[in-house]
């Protein structure tokens, strides 16, 4: 049951090698991570278990976050590092509203269609 | 827990298109029970490393130096349709964790602030800060069993704005939480009228 985040805080920081960032995709909570291969051999084992929970169906980073119980900023690392290798792509959230900006209409409307719905 | 089906329903394969609308509120106010009201999945609950000054929150790296902290928040998952996923996240109040606000929750729809009438004060601060980061918010009160002081006197008390609006809600409701959503998704797209002078 022990997660990244309940671990030694020096083991966050070998995990991501030490590196505030990594090159890579913007990622946001909700960006959705597309998997679809195994982790080939070799793969750290923290990548691997990202690559497991996105392998039949996409997650998004929070999820991945609370099932590894890894701290979104690190995760994010580890996201980075695998979309750079193109083992997994990323959806990002298109919709997301612009700073200062209102959510356009088009998207509330169908927001709210999915709401009624429930 | 390396099963995302260990926890309900798996995200759909066409899924492209997520949002975020964050609840806001005190401890024990509500948050994680309006989130579980309406989620399609049991809540989750994940966190994020600050440092205690709040800045290089980005920095995984800071976690060596041990002068850091964690938030962590609750969170669940409505499907909208085949490529539509509103992701519902319960944030808590405090002080430390705006910090970390246009990190997590930048791009959210908007936000739900949800009351305890018994510990109002606690809401004044979140209310001053989502206007702060210009985040379109209603006030939800959740009705817990005590006094039941009248909306208008709950809004006077607010400060409210009398364009923001101002519902009471069952947090342990489906129904009423759905009501809670699309009354804030209406308030959205009311905003988009020209404000009518009074």
């Amino acid at each position: 049951m022990s997660g990244l985040a309940r671990e030694d805080p020096d083991r966050l920081f070998v995990v991501t090698a030490g590196r505030a960032d990594a090159a890579g995709p913007v990622l946001d909570l909700v960006s959705l991570i597309v998997g679809g291969v195994d982790a080939p051999p070799g793969t750290p084992s923290e990548h691997a278990r990202i690559l497991r929970l996105c392998r039949y169906h996409p997650s998004s980073v929070a999820e991945l976050s609370a099932h590894l119980r890894t701290p979104v900023s690190v995760l994010k690392v580890l996201l980075r590092d695998l979309a750079r290798t193109g083992l997994v792509a990323v959806r990002a959230p298109e919709s997301a509203r612009a700073p200062d900006r209102l959510p356009d209409l088009e998207t509330l409307r169908q927001v709210l269609v999915g709401l009624h719905e429930l | 827990m390396d099963s995302t089906n260990s926890d309900g329903v798996p995200l759909r394969a066409t899924a492209r298109d997520a949002f975020k609308i964050v609840i806001v509120g005190g401890f024990g106010v509500g948050k994680t029970t309006m989130v579980g009201s309406v989620s399609e999945i049991r809540p989750l609950s994940t966190e994020e490393i600050m440092t205690r000054a709040g800045v290089g929150i980005d920095d995984p790296t800071a976690v060596a130096d041990k002068n850091t902290t964690t938030v962590a928040f609750d969170f669940g998952r409505i499907t909208l349709d085949a490529e539509r996923v509103l992701y519902l996240f319960g944030a808590p109040g405090q002080q430390r964790f705006w910090f970390l606000w246009d990190q997590l929750f930048g791009g959210s729809l908007g936000a739900v602030v949800l009351v305890d009438v018994r510990r109002l004060a606690e809401s004044f601060y979140a209310i001053d800060r989502l206007e702060h980061h210009g985040m379109p918010f209603i006030v939800a009160v959740n009705r817990f069993d005590g006094p039941r002081p009248p909306l208008d006197r709950v809004r006077a008390a607010l400060d409210l704005q009398p364009r923001v609006p101002l519902i009471e809600c069952d947090a342990r409701e489906r129904d009423s939480c759905k009501t809670v959503l699309i009354d804030l998704v209406e308030h959205l797209a009311s905003l988009h009228a020209p404000e009518t002078t009074p």
